[in-house]
């Protein structure tokens, strides 16, 4: 239906054409009757609105201007965090690969730095491109926004490019061109760099929006239009209250990501029994460290979920679809949110929830009807399943995991074809968690674009209209499914070929080995 | 108002962010001036050498538009915000126009077959000589001003009124400066035919440029109000525009001795005075406003708190020392001509 409207939106004729059309015309099956007599009718009520109310016809413009760049800019940025996280945490597999080989000189590892260095390439390389448009949207789509918060969400952002962007990027070039033109080591060098510098670039971005979630460190100045956010202590805005947690949080969530494809791809091989010398290799390097960070994001969860629970317990109470105002909480595994009857209906932990913030099964927890109604998020039910969405890919790797490093430890791994099976798939896991992790902290902030201070409804840029967000955000969805196809079918190809011919010179490759 | 060298912290920061941009202008100058020669070259060859000649360094170049983006954003949020959400579908384009670019010279040389190379180098040659031209635009739009009324909000079009004829005549000097920087830079990393004929186009960017050059300094002249005022104020800064005259004639100079490094330094001088020459017209005005001049954006009712401003000023000086090494490594790492391996595009 959506196409529906933008084809409607954008053809340039009217809705009554397309209304018209379908009286005269048979109707193709695709073609909902209901649809176009609901835009007819709004058509006439707007107009009959505009006549009695002027006012009324702003106010619904400027509520499609909000929701359109909201869209919009959820669209762009989700796009954009598929391809960081891989970046960051194949920086660090590349780092273990090219650093064992330089410890034990075995040419095996080179040629995996070098076929996993061409799968970086593809998605930093994405990364960039789709990373610079979220830099300038901010000005573009959330004019207000910006200048509220630029005296500090600037100074991050300057920070990044200065100090994190640009090690990644100067060195990026010797990493992937450099192989003939410096040495060895140099080049192990340029992989750390590249590997720091998407570390820093995340920790300014964590930091940029944790001010958002949690203000620290300012003071505002100005009032009503001219109001903005100044800096009062650089420090106390950096190490903001939920900035450590989070910026852990996110680091372990990119390394689970980027681990995970590399278990994926070496799966696969294992699986059809090809490169199974090397790929035994690789993915016990991604194991080890796929082990250790879903464990310890289990950690970094817990600490992150105690911040809100103090810093935003409207989010909190959200996220585990608590209403009342005092009373001790339950914990859900899963669940189904009626922001209606206030109810929950799923299977459930009494008073779990007051146990993981409290220590204590008793202990009341304060609940969304504790915030008055434009003062909490809207969609409750959203928040409730993008958290649960997380929570549960986080254990299901946990017990994956786990029994695969006690089979490691067996000696046994590699003969589990069903588990090869399943981690050959596990890729996707570690990115819907990311994915969800994030709605579920940006939909549980609404309706503050900055927490206790600014409302997203009063964040957008004002003179933009909302034909103009959807002409860019068309073009956006048009050019990043080509993009992402084009991701798809190279990224795709590369595995195809793997890291070396084997069909030409198996004999040959292993002589040096 | 605390001071450094007697200027003030958004006066400094001005300095910074048109360092920046400068920066900005002469390195990705020749990338994308590079791009915009692509379907000049009609060898496969000579195109892959093209884009292997910026291969590694344009990732970085790029640094120079992000780190200039957030100086612009922390030192000046209100322009960041009044320009970018005023030219909003300009900015829309130049920003896809980045990620088509971006992704041709990724996936142009990913696959052999004819129609997949032909399709990816007309979206390269398109989306560079876009981006040099649309610079352009942007630029002459902030030198004549929009129309910013009360609280900076912007009354103007939404497209075309920026597409007017000063504007168009901007955008084709900054396209042909860029393509004489993009054939120099060409012409250090080339050898054999294709060098022989990267000379050939050097000629006729350079007339290009010329011609274009004097028309758009003779059009501000006349019909820009005001663009001498500030000159009769302060006589001393005519040098400004004597020295970019003297940097525009030079390059013919050292292009016909083959003095190309030389050349290149100077086409670079050029886009630095010519940029030098924009911020002295508007300073202390960043964004003038075509309805008022109380309602323009100048650097002290945009910029950050003082406080801001020195932990920035801190940050620069520490982050650009580090940013200048990298870049001297990167580039005496690939210098000289370029050879083509199996890991070049």
């Amino acid at each position: 239906m959506f196409l529906f409207r933008i084809l409607t939106r954008t053809s340039g004729f009217p809705e009554r054409f397309w209304f018209r059309h379908a009286q005269t015309h048979k109707d193709p099956p695709w073609f909902d009757h209901h649809y176009f007599q609901l835009i007819y009718l709004q058509k006439t009520t707007k107009i009959h609105a505009k006549n009695w109310d002027a006012g009324h016809n702003l106010k619904s413009h400027k509520m499609e201007t909000e929701i359109l760049a909201r869209i919009q800019f959820a669209f762009t940025i989700a796009f954009h965090y598929i391809y960081p996280p891989l970046s960051i945490g194949l920086g660090l597999i590349m780092v273990f690969m090219e650093g064992m080989y330089l410890k034990t000189g075995n040419k095996q590892y080179e040629v995996l730095t070098r076929f996993w260095l061409k799968i970086f390439a593809i998605t930093f390389g994405i990364g960039v491109a789709t990373g610079i448009i979220m830099e300038f949207e901010f000005g573009t789509n959330w004019a207000v926004y910006s200048r509220y918060v630029g005296d500090i969400f600037g100074s991050a952002l300057a920070a990044e490019g200065l100090f994190a962007f640009g090690l990644e990027s100067a060195f990026l070039g010797i990493l992937l061109f450099g192989w003939n033109r410096v040495s060895t080591k140099v080049h192990f060098i340029s992989t750390i760099g590249v590997f720091l510098g998407s570390m820093f670039s995340a920790v300014w971005i964590v930091v940029a929006n944790s001010w958002q979630q949690t203000p620290a460190g300012y003071h505002i100045v100005g009032e009503g239009f001219n109001a903005r956010a100044e800096v009062t202590d650089f420090w106390a805005m950096v190490f903001n209250p939920s900035s450590v947690d989070r910026i852990i949080h996110v680091w372990q969530g990119a390394l689970l990501a980027g681990a995970f494809l590399v278990l994926s791809v070496h799966a696969y091989y294992l699986l059809n029994g090809r490169y199974v010398e090397i790929s035994k290799k690789a993915f016990k390097i991604a194991l080890g460290i796929a082990t250790i960070f879903s464990l310890t994001q289990l950690l970094s969860g817990h600490s992150s979920a105690d911040g809100v629970a103090v810093n935003q317990p409207a989010k909190l109470a959200a996220m585990e679809g608590h209403y009342e105002v005092s009373a001790p909480a339950d914990l859900y595994l899963f669940g189904w949110v009626n922001n209606q009857t206030q109810e929950v209906t799923g299977l459930k932990l009494p008073g779990g929830l007051s146990f993981l913030v409290h220590q204590d099964f008793k202990e009341p927890i304060t609940g969304l009807n504790a915030f008055p109604k434009d003062e909490r998020p809207g969609q409750v039910n959203a928040v409730f399943q993008f958290y649960h969405i997380m929570i549960s890919i986080g254990m299901f790797l946990i017990a994956l995991t786990l029994y695969a490093s006690f089979l490691w430890w067996r000696g046994n791994l590699f003969e589990k074809k069903w588990l090869l099976k399943i981690f050959a798939f596990s890729v996707l896991l570690p990115q819907i968690a990311n994915q969800a992790g994030w709605f579920a902290a940006e939909m549980g902030r609404q309706p503050w674009i900055v927490y206790g201070h600014l409302r997203t409804s009063e964040g957008f840029s004002q003179e933009v209209s909302s034909n103009q967000i959807l002409f860019s955000l068309i073009m956006f969805f048009i050019v990043y499914t080509i993009l992402f196809l084009l991701f798809l079918y190279s990224v795709n190809k590369k595995i195809k070929q793997g890291p070396y011919d084997e069909t030409k010179a198996p004999n040959e490759f292993l002589k040096f080995v | 108002m605390e001071t450094i060298l007697g200027l003030d912290y958004p006066t400094l920061w001005y300095l910074v962010v048109g360092l920046l941009f400068s920066g900005y202008a002469i390195l990705e100058g020749f990338d994308y001036g590079a791009g915009a020669w692509h379907l000049f070259f009609k060898k496969d060859l000579s195109r892959r050498i093209a884009i292997n000649a910026i291969g590694p360094l344009w990732d970085a170049n790029q640094v120079w538009l992000i780190i200039g983006g957030g100086a612009l954003f922390a030192g000046f949020p209100v322009m960041y915000a009044t320009l970018l959400s005023s030219m909003y579908i300009p900015f829309m384009l130049f920003l896809m126009l980045l990620v088509l670019r971006s992704s041709a010279i990724k996936f142009r040389s990913a696959e052999e077959m004819i129609w997949w190379r032909k399709t990816w180098d007309i979206i390269y040659f398109a989306s560079n000589t876009l981006i040099s031209f649309l610079l352009g635009v942007v630029l002459a739009n902030v030198l004549q001003g929009l129309e910013i009324g009360e609280n900076y909000s912007y009354k103007g079009g939404m497209f075309f009124s920026f597409l007017n004829p000063y504007a168009i005549m901007v955008g084709l000097t900054s396209l042909s400066l860029f393509m004489t920087q993009g054939a120099i830079f060409l012409l250090l990393k080339t050898e054999g035919r294709l060098y022989a004929r990267l000379t050939f186009l050097l000629k006729k960017s350079m007339i290009f440029f010329l011609v274009s050059f004097a028309a758009t300094s003779l059009y501000t002249l006349v019909f820009l109000a005001g663009v001498t005022d500030k000159f009769r104020e302060f006589p001393v800064f005519f040098v400004i525009p004597v020295l970019a005259f003297l940097a525009v004639a030079n390059i013919p100079r050292l292009v016909s001795k083959k003095k190309y490094v030389y050349a290149l330094i100077f086409s670079s001088l050029t886009m630095a005075f010519l940029l030098m020459l924009v911020a002295f017209q508007l300073y202390p005005v960043l964004l003038p406003s075509k309805i008022s001049p109380e309602y323009s954006v100048t650097i002290y009712n945009a910029a950050s708190s003082q406080k801001s401003l020195g932990i920035m000023l801190t940050i620069v000086a520490i982050g650009s020392p580090l940013l200048a090494g990298y870049f001297l490594f990167l580039y005496r790492t690939f210098h000289g001509k370029v050879k083509l391996d199996d890991t070049s595009y």
